[in-house]
Order: C-alpha cells, then sequence, then structure tokens
C-alpha cells in the first residue's frame, strides 16, 4: 500500500468533487426508512419499565396481572435473560439490558411487555409491581472516588493498582501512560501552571431514538431491524446474550438517525428479540425520548488535576495529569482514552498521566464522538493557554513550539508517522479570523485536538452486473454520507462514472462480519476495501480480456475504466470496457465480482485546530458565539462537502458541551433534564457559520491518503470556547459547562 | 379518554361539570398533550374549544382586545394594529416555542398551564389584562394575575373556562415591554421574566408603572417597590438602578435545573432595567 | 374504547381513519396512514422531526390530536416534490449537502417550505430562528440555512 503514496501526486477524476449522494432523494422525499419506520405483519409493540431509583435492590418482580392482560402477548425480566458463560464484559452488557439484583441507576431497564397495542403495553408496565429497596446512592464521580461511597458493587477491587487493594471500593481501574522522568522536568522548568478541572456529562443527543424490529420463530431463526452504527455487533452480542448462532440471527442495519458512538452497542434489541421468542410474533420497540436520554450512552463526567512546566523560552519540561471518570454503573469509563489522547498533540520528554475508572449511580456510558478526548482537551489546552500567557507568548506559537511531527513518541506510546498537527496550528495563525479584530465585551480562544482514528474489520463485495455497472456492498451502516464516498472510490478505482457504482449497506448475512462504524473508521477501512476490491475486480477483467484476446494476463492493463494490451508486444487490439467485458462474462468464465477482506491497521492519526470568538453579556453572563473556524487534516478528503459537514458537526456538538448540556441528577439520583426541553443542545439560531480549512497531510495507510474525519473536530471546542470566555471575564473557567451562572458569578467575584 | 370539540361555549362548559374523572381544555394543546405523553397526566375528557366561535379571533373591544382563547401566538403576530399598540404582550406570547409550537400556542392556554415561567403572563399583568371567565354561573371578568394560584394550579372552577383575554384601551404616552432570560436564544423555558408598563407625561416623567417579574416565585410578582422606583422619576440610570436592586428584591426564586437562586435574583434585576428602557422608548413613541 | 372517525385531507387526497382519543397526529400519519416521512424525535414538540402543516400553519404532528385533523388540510414531506420533479429546497438540500443522517430533513424542508411562502427574501438570521424549533445534531446548520438561503435568491430569481 505504501507505494500508493506515491499516488499523492495522482490526479483524480472523481475523488475530491461533490457528487450528490446515493441516498439523498430517499432523504427528502420522506420515503428513508428508519429504525421505527418499518412495519411486519402481526407486530406487536414492545415496551420497557424502568427503575425510578438510582439505586435500589429489586427484591420481587410480580408479572402476573400484566401478563393476564388481554392484550399482552410477552413479558420478560431478568429471569428471562440467563448468566451467559460470556466474559464480563457481555455479562455488564447482560446486567444494562435487564436489570439483575439491583437497579443501578434511574431508567434502568426492570422489565418488558409485548402487546397488541401502544396503549395496551402502557398500561401493562403499570401492572407490574416490582418491590423495591432503595439503596443508598451517588452520583458524582468525586463523592464515588472517595472511601465510604456508596458501593455500586459489593466485590469490585481496584485493577491496576499494586498491592491489590483489599476492600471493594466505585473505583474500577487505574490506568497510567507516558515516559520521562515528571519529578526531572519540573526541576527544570521556570514557569509551572497547576490547574484541576471538571467536566459534566454530555448526551450524543442524535434525533433518532433507538429503535427496532425482531421477528424470531420457533426454529432458532431470527431477523431484526435496527438502526445502529454496527448490525454485526447487534448480531453477535444477541446471539450470545440469548443463547443462538450467529448465523440464524440476521440483522438488517435501516437507516440511521445519528449516532455518533450511542448506537454502538445493544440496548433495545436483546429484549426485543426475547419478547418475539416469546410471542411468536414480530416485536417492535422504539424508545422514547425520555428513555434514550435516561438509559442510553451519555459520557463520563470527569475531575481532572493538570500540572504543566516549562522554560522561559516556551520549552515544555513535564506535564502531569491526573484524570477521575466514571462512565455509570459499571466499568468502562474511558478514561484511558482520555489518557492516552490528552497530551497527543504534543512533543513531551517527560509526561504522566494517571486515570482512575470510577463507577457511579448513572447510565452505562457509551462512546461519543473521539470518546473521553474533548474531556482530557479541555483541561490540557485550557493549562496551555494559560502557561503560553505566563510566559508571555503567542498561544498558537507556544504550541508550534511543541507540537508533534512525525518521530515524536507520542504520550501513549506508539511513534508518529507523517501527522498535521503543525499544518493545522500554521493554517491557524495565517486564517483571517486569527487577526480579525475584536468588538466591545469579545474575545477570542485557540485550542487543537487529537484523535487516532480507528481500521478493523472490513469486508466489501463488490459485484459487476452483465451491462458493466457496479453493485457494491459495504458492512458498515452510513451515518453522515459514506455511501456516497465509498461508490466515489470505487468509481475513481474502475474508472467509470459515478452514477454506473451503486453502494448499499449489506445485511449480516450477506458479507462477513464488518466491525462497528465508530472511530472514524469508514471512510478509511471500507474505502480501502473498496479501493481493493475494485483491484480484484480490475484484475479479473484484464484476465477475461486477455482470454478473449488470447495473449497472457500480464500483457493486459487496466487504464480509465479499459482494458488494453500492456504495449506494442502485446498484440494490437480495441480497449475493452469493463461493460464489454462483463456483457461477454459467460463466456470467459462467469459473472465478475471482486471482494476484500481486511482487519485495517495504518488508521493515520486526525489532528484539529480551531479559533472561537465569543461575546459575553457581563450583566446576565450570556455567551454568543459571533465566529468560528475549524482547521482540521483530512489526509485527503474524498467528498469534500461531507468533510466540511463532519467538521461543522463535530464542532457544534463541542460548543454545546462546552457551553449549554449536562446531564443534572437531583438530589434522589434520579435525572432532571431527560428531554430537549432542559438537555439543551445547539439551536439554529445559537450558531454562525462554522468556516472550515480542510488541510491534507496523506496518511501512507490508505491508499489515497484518506485519515478518518469524523470525530476530531469534537477535541478542541470546550477548550476553545473555555479560552475565549475566560479571557473575556479574565478569570480561568474550569467548569464544564461554561452555563451563564457560572459566567456571571466569575465576573462577579473580580467585582 | 374521550375527545369532545363542542360548537359553543355551552356546550363545552356543560361537558366539563358533567365529567366525572378529569376533565381538560385543549386549546393549542402544546402544554397538554406533553403532559400526556409522559404520563404526568391522563385526563378522562379533552375538550377541544377551538370550534367554537371567537374562540380563534380578534377583535377591537372598548378601545382594546379581545383575543380568544384559543388564538396561537403566530396569529397575534400577524395583527399590525395589536402588535402597534401593545408590543410587549405581542413579543411576550411570540416568545413561547418554536414556529411549530407558535402555530397552536395560546395566551389563555399559557396563563392556565399555570407555570410560573409562562411567558405571556407578565406581560399581560403588567398591561393589567382581564380573562373572561365563562361557567355554568355565568360570565365574570377577572385580572389575569388571579388566574393562577400556585405552579400548575388556577382559580377557575372545574367547569369554568377562559374564553377571551382582554386588553385595555392604551392610555396616551404608554409603553410596554417584556424580556426573558434563557441560555439558548429559543426554545427554553424563561429563567426570569420581566414585564414592564409604562405611562410618562409631556415632561417625561413616569406617572404610572406596572413591573411584573416572573419564574422568579411561585406566582408572577407584580411589584409596588418596582413602580415606585420608576414613579416620578425620568427614568434615568438612577432610576433604573433603583428599579433593578427592587427586582432583585422582590424575587423570591428558587435552585433548580434551569438557574441557581443567586443567578435569579441578579439577572431579575437586569431584565426590568432593559425592559424598562425598552418600555420607555416606546412611551415616548419611538 | 370506541374510536374516532376522522376525514382529513393530507397533500391534497382525502383520506379517513379512526383513531384514539389520545393519538397524536404523528402517531395516526406513521401508523394509521403510512406516512412515515414526519419522525418522532421527542414527543413533545423540541425537535421539530415531525413537522406537518395544518391549515397551512407549522405545527408539531406530536402535539396534534389526530381527532383535530377532521375537516382539516395537512400537508407533509410525501407532498412536497411535484411527481419526479424535486421541490427546489430538496434539490438545493441535496446540492449543498445539507443533510447527514437525514433524520430531520423532512421536517426542516416542510418548515424551510413555509417560510419562504411566507417570506421571499429571508436574512439569514430570520432562517435560523424560524428554523430554530427544528434540530439538528449531525451538521451544526451551516449548510441547511445556506441551502435555504440559496432557494430563496433563486425562487426569487424565477
Amino acid at each position: 500500500m505504501a507505494q500508493d503514496i506515491a499516488q499523492k501526486s495522482r490526479k483524480f477524476d472523481i475523488v475530491g468533487t461533490r457528487p450528490i449522494r446515493p441516498d439523498g432523494i430517499d432523504k427528502v422525499t420522506g420515503r428513508a426508512r428508519f429504525g421505527a419506520d418499518m412495519n411486519a405483519p402481526g407486530m406487536l409493540i414492545g415496551r420497557i419499565l424502568r427503575s425510578p431509583h438510582a439505586h435500589a435492590k429489586i427484591k420481587k418482580i410480580d408479572i402476573s396481572k400484566a401478563a393476564a392482560l388481554p392484550g399482552v402477548k410477552a413479558v420478560v425480566t431478568r429471569d428471562d435473560f440467563p448468566v451467559t458463560d460470556g466474559n464480563a464484559g457481555l455479562m455488564d452488557i447482560l446486567t444494562n439490558i435487564m436489570a439483575r439484583e439491583k437497579a443501578l441507576y434511574d431508567g434502568h431497564a426492570v422489565a418488558a411487555v409485548a402487546a397488541t397495542s401502544a396503549s395496551i403495553a402502557r398500561k401493562a408496565l403499570a401492572l407490574i409491581k416490582v418491590d423495591y429497596e432503595v439503596l443508598p446512592h451517588v452520583t458524582d464521580v468525586d463523592a464515588s472516588y472517595k472511601p465510604g461511597a456508596p458501593l455500586i458493587r459489593e466485590d469490585l477491587i481496584t485493577s491496576g493498582v499494586e498491592p491489590a487493594p483489599t476492600k471493594p471500593s466505585n473505583v474500577a481501574a487505574r490506568h497510567q501512560f507516558g515516559h520521562g522522568n515528571v519529578d526531572t522536568g519540573f526541576k527544570e522548568a521556570d514557569v509551572v501552571v497547576e490547574r484541576s478541572y471538571k467536566t459534566e456529562a454530555t448526551h450524543q443527543g442524535y434525533i433518532e431514538p433507538h429503535a427496532c424490529l425482531a421477528s424470531v420463530s420457533p426454529d432458532g431463526q431470527a431477523d431484526l431491524w435496527v438502526c445502529t452504527q454496527g448490525h454485526y455487533m447487534i448480531r453477535n452480542v444477541c446471539a450470545q446474550l440469548l443463547g443462538m448462532d450467529q448465523s440464524r440471527v440476521r440483522v438488517t442495519a435501516s437507516e440511521i438517525g445519528g449516532g455518533f458512538g450511542g448506537k454502538t452497542t445493544v440496548f433495545i434489541e436483546p429484549v426485543a428479540l426475547a419478547l418475539s421468542r416469546t410471542a411468536n410474533r414480530p416485536v417492535k420497540i422504539a424508545m422514547t425520548r425520555d428513555e434514550v436520554f435516561r438509559a442510553t450512552g451519555p459520557t463520563a463526567s470527569s475531575s481532572m488535576d493538570v500540572k504543566i512546566g516549562a522554560k522561559k523560552d516556551g520549552r515544555i519540561t513535564a506535564a502531569d495529569m491526573v484524570m477521575r471518570f466514571q462512565g455509570g454503573a459499571f466499568p468502562g469509563s474511558g478514561v484511558e482514552y482520555g489518557a492516552m489522547t490528552s497530551f497527543a498533540c504534543y512533543d513531551l520528554e517527560n509526561v504522566r498521566i494517571v486515570g482512575w475508572d470510577v463507577l457511579c449511580n448513572r447510565p452505562k456510558l457509551a462512546a461519543y464522538r473521539a470518546p473521553s478526548a474533548p474531556i482530557a482537551a479541555f483541561a490540557v489546552e485550557s493549562a496551555m493557554t494559560e502557561l503560553a500567557q505566563k510566559l508571555g507568548l503567542d498561544p498558537i506559537e507556544f504550541r508550534l513550539k511543541n507540537a508533534a511531527k512525525e518521530g515524536t513518541k507520542s504520550c501513549y506510546g506508539p511513534t508518529f508517522g507523517p501527522i498535521g498537527i503543525i499544518d493545522c496550528l500554521k493554517a491557524t495563525k495565517d486564517h483571517p479570523h486569527y487577526k480579525a479584530p475584536l468588538k466591545a465585551n469579545q474575545a477570542r480562544g485557540v485550542a487543537c485536538g487529537f484523535w487516532f482514528n480507528f481500521g478493523g474489520n472490513t469486508c466489501v463485495s463488490m459485484n459487476v452486473g452483465f451491462d458493466g455497472t457496479i453493485a457494491l456492498a459495504v458492512g458498515t451502516p452510513d451515518i453522515g454520507g459514506s455511501r456516497a464516498s465509498m461508490t466515489m472510490m470505487a468509481a475513481e478505482e474502475l474508472g467509470i462514472p459515478y452514477d454506473k457504482v451503486r453502494c448499499i449497506i449489506a445485511d449480516t448475512a450477506s458479507l462477513g462480519h464488518n466491525d462497528v462504524t465508530d472511530g472514524s473508521r469508514t471512510t478509511f477501512s471500507t474505502g480501502l476495501a473498496t479501493i481493493n476490491a475494485a483491484r480484484d475486480v480490475i484484475k479479473k477483467a484484464c484476465q477475461r480480456a486477455a482470454k478473449t484476446w488470447g495473449i497472457p494476463e500480464e500483457a493486459v492493463v487496466w487504464e480509465k475504466g479499459y482494458a488494453k494490451p500492456a504495449g506494442a508486444n502485446a498484440g494490437k487490439f480495441e480497449p475493452l470496457s469493463l461493460a464489454e467485458i462483463a456483457a461477454n462474462s459467460p463466456n470467459t468464465g462467469g459473472p465478475i465480482a471482486g471482494h476484500y477482506e481486511v482487519n485495517a491497521d495504518g488508521a493515520g492519526v486526525g489532528f484539529a485546530s480551531h479559533i472561537a470568538d465569543v461575546e459575553i453579556d457581563k450583566e446576565t453572563g450570556r455567551t454568543t458565539i459571533t465566529r468560528y473556524t475549524v482547521c482540521q487534516d483530512a489526509g485527503k478528503a474524498i467528498h469534500p462537502s461531507y468533510v466540511e459537514g463532519q467538521y461543522q458537526g463535530a464542532a457544534a456538538q463541542g460548543i454545546g458541551w462546552a457551553l449549554n448540556e449536562e446531564y443534572i441528577y437531583g438530589k434522589d439520583g434520579t435525572l432532571q433534564n431527560a428531554g430537549f426541553l432542559d438537555y439543551r443542545i445547539p439551536v439554529a439560531s445559537d450558531l454562525p457559520m462554522i468556516d472550515t480549512v480542510i488541510l491534507e497531510v496523506p496518511n501512507p495507510g490508505h491508499p489515497y491518503g484518506v485519515r478518518g474525519v469524523g470525530e476530531t473536530s469534537i477535541v478542541p471546542p470546550l477548550a476553545t470556547i473555555g479560552i475565549a470566555i475566560s479571557a473575556a471575564v479574565g478569570k480561568q473557567m474550569t467548569d464544564i459547562p461554561i452555563s451563564p451562572p457560572k459566567i456571571l458569578k466569575a465576573i462577579k467575584s473580580k467585582g | 379518554m374521550r375527545y369532545e370539540a363542542p360548537k359553543s361555549i355551552d356546550e363545552a362548559v356543560k361537558l366539563l361539570g358533567g365529567e366525572k374523572g378529569q376533565a381538560r381544555i385543549l386549546a393549542g394543546g402544546t402544554d397538554l398533550l406533553v403532559q400526556m405523553k409522559s404520563g404526568r397526566l391522563e385526563p378522562d375528557l379533552v375538550v377541544d374549544i377551538k370550534r367554537i366561535d371567537g374562540m380563534r379571533k380578534i377583535s377591537s373591544e372598548k378601545g382594546g382586545f379581545r383575543i380568544g382563547a384559543a388564538v396561537a401566538g403566530a396569529e397575534l403576530g400577524e395583527h399590525a394594529e395589536l402588535k402597534k399598540t401593545w408590543p410587549g404582550v405581542v413579543e411576550a406570547a411570540r416568545l413561547i416555542g418554536s414556529t411549530q409550537v407558535q402555530g397552536r400556542a395560546s395566551m389563555a392556554g399559557n396563563l392556565c398551564n399555570a407555570s410560573p415561567a409562562a411567558d405571556s403572563v407578565p406581560a399581560l399583568v403588567a398591561v393589567n389584562a382581564m380573562a373572561v371567565v365563562v361557567g355554568s354561573k355565568g360570565r365574570r371578568e377577572v385580572p389575569v394575575a388571579d388566574i393562577p394560584t400556585a405552579p400548575g394550579k388556577t382559580s377557575l372552577a372545574k367547569d369554568e373556562i377562559v374564553e377571551a383575554i382582554l386588553l385595555p384601551a392604551k392610555p396616551a404616552n404608554t409603553g410596554d415591554a417584556y424580556l426573558r432570560f434563557i441560555p439558548r436564544t429559543e426554545m427554553d423555558i424563561a429563567v426570569v421574566g420581566a414585564g414592564v408598563c409604562l405611562t410618562i407625561d409631556g415632561s417625561g416623567t413616569c406617572t404610572a408603572a406596572r413591573v411584573v417579574l416572573g419564574a422568579v416565585g411561585p406566582r408572577v410578582i407584580l411589584s409596588d417597590a418596582c413602580a415606585k422606583a420608576l414613579i416620578g422619576t425620568k427614568v434615568d440610570d438612577a432610576a433604573l438602578a433603583k428599579l433593578a436592586a427592587a427586582a432583585s428584591a422582590a424575587a423570591t426564586p428558587i435552585d433548580d435545573k434551569r438557574g441557581t437562586k443567586e443567578f435569579r435574583t441578579d439577572v431579575t434585576g437586569v431584565l426590568a432595567k432593559r425592559a424598562a428602557k425598552i418600555a420607555l422608548e416606546r412611551a415616548k413613541g419611538k | 374504547m370506541s374510536q374516532i372517525h376522522v376525514s382529513t385531507t393530507v397533500n391534497g387526497d382525502a383520506y379517513e381513519f379512526l383513531c384514539e382519543a389520545d393519538e397524536p397526529l404523528l402517531d395516526a400519519l406513521r401508523d394509521r396512514l403510512g406516512l412515515t416521512g414526519a419522525k418522532e424525535g421527542c414527543g413533545t414538540g423540541d425537535c421539530g422531526a415531525c413537522t406537518v402543516t395544518l391549515d397551512g400553519r407549522l405545527v408539531c404532528s406530536c402535539l396534534v390530536l389526530a381527532a383535530e385533523a377532521d375537516g382539516q388540510k395537512i400537508g407533509t414531506i410525501e407532498g412536497m416534490a411535484d411527481g419526479e420533479k424535486l421541490h427546489p429546497l430538496q434539490q438545493k438540500f441535496l446540492e449543498h449537502a445539507a443533510l447527514q443522517c437525514g433524520i430531520c430533513t423532512p421536517g426542516f424542508l416542510v418548515a424551510a417550505k413555509n417560510l419562504l411562502e411566507r417570506n421571499a427574501n429571508p436574512t439569514e438570521t430570520e432562517v435560523r430562528y424560524w428554523l430554530a424549533g427544528n434540530l439538528c445534531r449531525c451538521t451544526g446548520y451551516d449548510k441547511i440555512i445556506r441551502a435555504v438561503m440559496d432557494t430563496a435568491q433563486e425562487m426569487r430569481r424565477a
């Protein structure tokens, strides 16, 4: 593949243009079918009963009245989900989708029913009698980290600590990353900044609630229609939880109405399957918005301590950080991702990051776009700017002086290849936005961010019709336009027009396993597989041409959609198009199809740098974002409009997180704002246009140089905006979200 | 649940009076359906009043306006004369919810939902609006301020309906304004609201004022102290500072998911001051 | 529970259906008439994904009872294109890449069309406030606003 980077100078015909996406017309006419848009004959409606308590022992569940209600066809509880012999992670998933001995958070599923109508299902839920013994709860990460907090798991011993603790606690694990010696480093420092930060949990906030339609037959065959980022994951996990064969569960990914990481696990799907199995009828479950907020993937909330030291000339000598993340009532707060990404933008001699994974009585964390990285970047970047100010340096110059480059040993271990952080910072510095004058009560912030980008298991089939057109089957659900970019890469490689390729998301029976669409992996991994499947088609097409012409295979080359003799010695034949070769394929060996399977490696890491201007109403603490610019390295932008869209969408989510979005828990441990009214995501009138700069530092791991672009730009906004607000009010803002009451308090405290 | 859409107000009153279980009136439905969806409310009867004559009409009455109970916010915004006369009231009603909610939500519904954070109520109380209440015992006119008695509770009898809201004729040199604070630019419930209506004389001295604070107590607060801070002044910076202090002092907010007590107290003063400035400009005919 | 008989007009076509008294119009459109273009994102009027017009006014169909639709005229995303000819807004949304996942798109299109029918020359601020009740979590609104502004300009020229 590395030789393809010689294609850095390759002139593309289709890649880099902006064609209309193949699923577009369905989506602007209302025809596209999302999770809740599918029905089946004889279908029942499923609904889930949820715990009203943050922490409670479930002494008894009496379903008799509900089961006896006319129209109710199935009721399931923990008894219908026997313990699996799988690993601890699987057991956590099982416990999360249906509470066992205890309800672990407000909204935890306790029972489910399937009935002939939604209203009967609702009535049936009210007839289920759950005998709870309410237990003390804890929802704050610092409170839960302390000894003496109400124990969520009676047997949880902190891992990663030597010697192992003898007593259980809510701290699941300790993680450490870094290199060098920070103590020595700080001794060399002329200036040190040390500060603590907190961030509250947010929700991915996809507009489409989770929905699925399950149908299980008594012979063990099952079909599932579901909105998900990974239907193979759904299949595998459900099969394991329910004791079914993976191949007998066929999962079809519906159109997906946003996921952002939140649809990378199972919630309702095993429940719908279990209900369907009991009732022997199709069962549809669609969550309400309230359920989405209470029971599906919020992020971690955190508390962090950062210390950075530097010489007077701006060279950092040491960086040290402790992070405490809670990710709900199960291990897996993602603190290790926070730790790994924290200082990845910088080339550091001495760095140490310690992360603590803490449990709280909150819903089980699910990934959210560059999970944990925005949280870590808020603390690190805020401290970086404070340090630049103390040193009297321009914040971008200070970052450039310490920026990671090719050959830098990253804070999480690996050594970087060609990367784009310096390009991003320079583009930011050169952007007219950075030099534009500010008005009264306005201030500017700049910060950068990093995300790994994923590769992973990928399988693609490229089927050539007898007319030479292409049906491309991929297995990674399309969240933001990936069918367009796959179509473009296929057409580019084959040398045929864009509209001669149709890309579909195949069901789980039609392709080998594909990992979830996450980690910004799809354009990279599925793109790589698509290009290689196209090369497989080309190879086969050349073989058929060789056979037709009666010359050796090696004597045929492929150029812009045609097989041609390699040179004068190969013979004189008119070039054959893919359509001609395909039409003749029954005579040359049968149909043509290309395939590629890979566990893709070499996803190039991503960097971004943002500029935000804020205006503060100093009497009310209200923030208005007046201007926003994103600079990010895409490696190679396949469809620039959708790359820009990723930058803008990620920035907007980060802006919401920075200013107003947060999980608010009451004293009783219940979620106070489980709806879009009080969980305040940005609306159209909250935001300015979001300028974008696409940088292209090719990734050697991809034939066209692609890096994932979906996540990196949610990493800088918390810090970018925090830094701008801090400058406007003249006080370091350390608590996300930086909501009006906090800003007004900061202004007042300055007098 | 039963759904009824009577053609006359008498029929509606009868339906409400005759219902043994829980009955609710449906005007715009933007609060009612939310409560039903959440399961907080399971009414036995819903009486849709939109098919009753006059419920969706704005008419001139006694130099002021009669606004039917089901007139939607968007319709208020399209009534040029109303907007010109009582811009503060119209702006307040227009702040309720999104464009879509504006297609349905009415001021009478906003009033009878009895939320302390209702946007139109401080503005209505500021201009001394009346509610026309119809029940089995006949028709009565009640000051708008007397309809909500506590969060979610009203002074209406079971068979009573607010049929219309009456806005008085506007005295000369009078202006009204309403402002609210929300963290976003749209789609939030008021964290603090302030409605002001004031009248000036030929010399620019304030002769009458009503200052009403929303979302900072169980009901809206009509503050005499705030009015006193303005009356007899030119509504200059000194008077506005006094008004702000009086408003903050009058506020009795709580800490909740939408704001802290401290924040609400501070912002009450700020909004009262800013609303008074706008009302003053309007009183001057600017 | 006896059901209510409703006669209504959807996108110019007459429809009749039976519904529960407490059934939202959104459910009736989706489950009884098979018009699934309107989506339920929240069920409480906060997201705008279920936006339709009711006698020409924008409403959240989750906040309207199906029974109220009797004798009224409803407009949904399914009625926006004229046969195979897309409405200019639909075309511009495609050209500007104004959708990513597409779940909010029907609501945005219905709301934007209603805006342009009332105001052929809206400012960016007017467009943003008009559409503030339509949540989009993918795009940051930038390309949506540009698509609407561009459509308005093109429709004025035509």
